[in-house]
């Protein structure tokens, strides 16, 4: 089965070609290792880095950014994001500030300081 | 007040200027900011992808924004916040305003890094009503992810910027449908890598040589009439369809923010919207300096950070040094080139130069050739060219020895 991948892993976009036989990924196309990486990734397990925002609890209109201490299956996002949306947070926060942990296995942390 | 330097400006090039003229031994800086916090844009620029150039990891847009403002404070740099400046003169006097009542700095050098603003509707000239719902794409992200208040459920998105397809995926994530992005060109402004994670991971129709001819609702937006365009970028009648939506979101162009630049009498380059500049980022009156967006539109925060410590540097030399009457040449595009910046640049060969263009529409295999009157300075090649990726072609200092003649920057496709 053959598959047509356009790498996200950075900017230069690549357009590959995932052929799978036997169990084994053959990758054409792309310019560098973290290409093949990406490609097999996206026919086994894709994941993607999710950033979103917690609402403040204890200041007006403020939203503290948050973001996947690691990429996250796919499927798994809509389940993260109604975990996020329900969330809320105390300021003061630091940057890197634990704010979710152990949604579907993954912690989620803060990437903006709220004084 | 009097200060060596003073900084219009607190997001990533003036953040990045201020802690390059510091770290080039001028003490005496101020940056201005008209929020109560410095970073900018990037504040509201939630997802990841910057740094990887300049810091050698991906960070968020605040992120990104902290390193720097931590930079700034480390070194006790001054600013002031909520401060808006409302002139700049050409013999460095800065008028700004804040709670305190209207201050007066003197300055012994200028750096303009005031960034870009959107396009608006008014911009465009599309006909209806006028109800609420019509944002522009960057105020939606700020009201989403700095405020929390989900601007509309159905959207239609009108062109395909980074920062229209950066949208789409946070409107989807936040429970909205996004009914369809459309792009007036035959092709996107926006990186390939957004187009898959933004737009194909969400299932979101891209629609190209499609504009928006019509907004309906009255109080609020209940729908837009889109139509393919023909190559003069005329709608095609039989083509236009209503989509039944709750907000239009513009991503349709940045302008660089230059009203001081301009009320300031500063010459400015028509294709780039911002200031004359030689190789230092300084423009054609002596001591004003201009970087980042105001300058030019970049792609990456990295690139802006890079420009903006060339402008802190050669602002801090300035000052120290005073100006050096050195002869010059003009910098202009050719065939297949929108613009070059710098404009200008300094001959006798004492450093390498770099020149920063975008093309003028997508290529394939192409040729750069830089050439001062029929002397061949740089020529390179490149697998594809497209204007929503800034090219960047480094004269040597050797070869700039002793070019006399205007240099043009021009392109060839290889076939």
């Amino acid at each position: 089965m053959k598959r047509a991948i356009t790498c996200i892993v950075c900017p230069r976009g690549c357009a590959m070609t995932v052929e799978a036989r036997d169990g084994a990924f053959t990758v054409t196309g792309n310019a560098c290792h973290r290409g093949e990486k990406h490609a097999i990734g996206e026919c086994t397990n894709p994941v993607r880095t999710l950033t979103s925002t917690v609402r403040v609890a204890n200041r007006e209109d403020t939203m503290v950014s948050v973001k996947s201490a690691a990429p996250v299956p796919k499927g798994s996002i809509p389940e993260i994001m109604a975990r996020i949306r329900a969330a809320s947070a105390e300021a003061p926060i630091a940057i890197g500030d634990v704010i979710l942990s152990d949604i579907c296995g993954i912690q989620l942390l803060a990437t903006k300081e709220i004084r | 007040m009097n200060f060596d330097i003073v900084i219009v400006g607190g997001g990533p090039a003036g953040m990045a200027a201020a802690v390059a003229a510091w770290d080039a031994g001028c003490r005496d800086i101020a940056v201005l900011d008209r929020e109560p916090d410095i970073g900018g844009i990037l504040r509201q620029c939630i997802h990841p992808g910057f740094g990887l150039h300049k810091l050698g990891r991906e960070l968020t847009g605040p992120e990104y924004a902290h390193v720097y403002r931590q930079l700034v404070l480390d070194r006790g740099i001054r600013v002031f916040y909520e401060t808006t400046v409302t002139a700049v003169s050409a013999d460095k006097l800065v008028t700004a305003r804040n709670r305190d009542g209207i201050l007066k700095l003197k300055a012994g050098a200028v750096i303009l890094a005031m960034g870009c603003r959107e396009r608006s509707r008014g911009a465009l000239n599309i006909p209806g009503t006028r109800p609420a719902g019509v944002y522009s794409a960057g105020t939606a992200q700020k009201l989403i992810n700095c405020e929390g208040y989900l601007v509309g459920k159905r959207v239609v998105i009108l062109g395909s910027g980074d920062i229209g397809l950066i949208m789409a995926r946070r409107m989807s994530l936040e429970g909205a449908k996004v009914e369809a992005v459309c792009e007036l060109l035959p092709y996107s402004g926006g990186l390939t890598r957004n187009i898959v994670q933004c737009l194909e991971d969400f299932g979101i129709p891209l629609y190209l040589s499609t504009t928006v001819t019509r907004i309906h609702g009255k109080n609020r937006v209940e729908g837009v009439t889109i139509a393919q365009v023909d190559e003069n970028r005329q709608p095609i009648e039989k083509t236009r369809r209503d989509i039944s939506c709750d907000t239009l979101l513009l991503s349709v162009g940045l302008i660089p923010e230059n009203e001081l630049t301009r009320a300031a009498g500063i010459p400015m380059d028509p294709a780039t919207n911002g200031a004359l500049v030689d190789e230092h980022c300084q423009t054609l009156v002596p001591g004003i300096f201009a970087c980042g967006n105001v300058l030019q539109v970049h792609d990456l925060v990295d690139y802006v950070s890079e420009e903006a410590e060339r402008a802190g540097r050669e602002a801090a030399v300035y000052v120290q040094t005073g100006e050096e009457a050195l002869p010059w040449v003009r910098v202009s595009p050719g065939s297949g080139v929108r613009y070059v910046v710098p404009q200008r640049v300094h001959t006798g060969g004492q450093e390498d130069v770099t020149l920063f263009l975008r093309v003028t529409q997508p290529f394939g295999r192409v040729c750069f050739t830089v050439r001062a009157g029929d002397t061949v300075l740089v020529s390179a090649k490149r697998l594809r060219a497209a204007p929503g990726e800034m090219e960047r072609l480094t004269i040597p200092a050797g070869a700039m020895k002793d070019v006399k003649a205007d240099i043009t920057v021009s392109l060839e496709v290889i076939s």
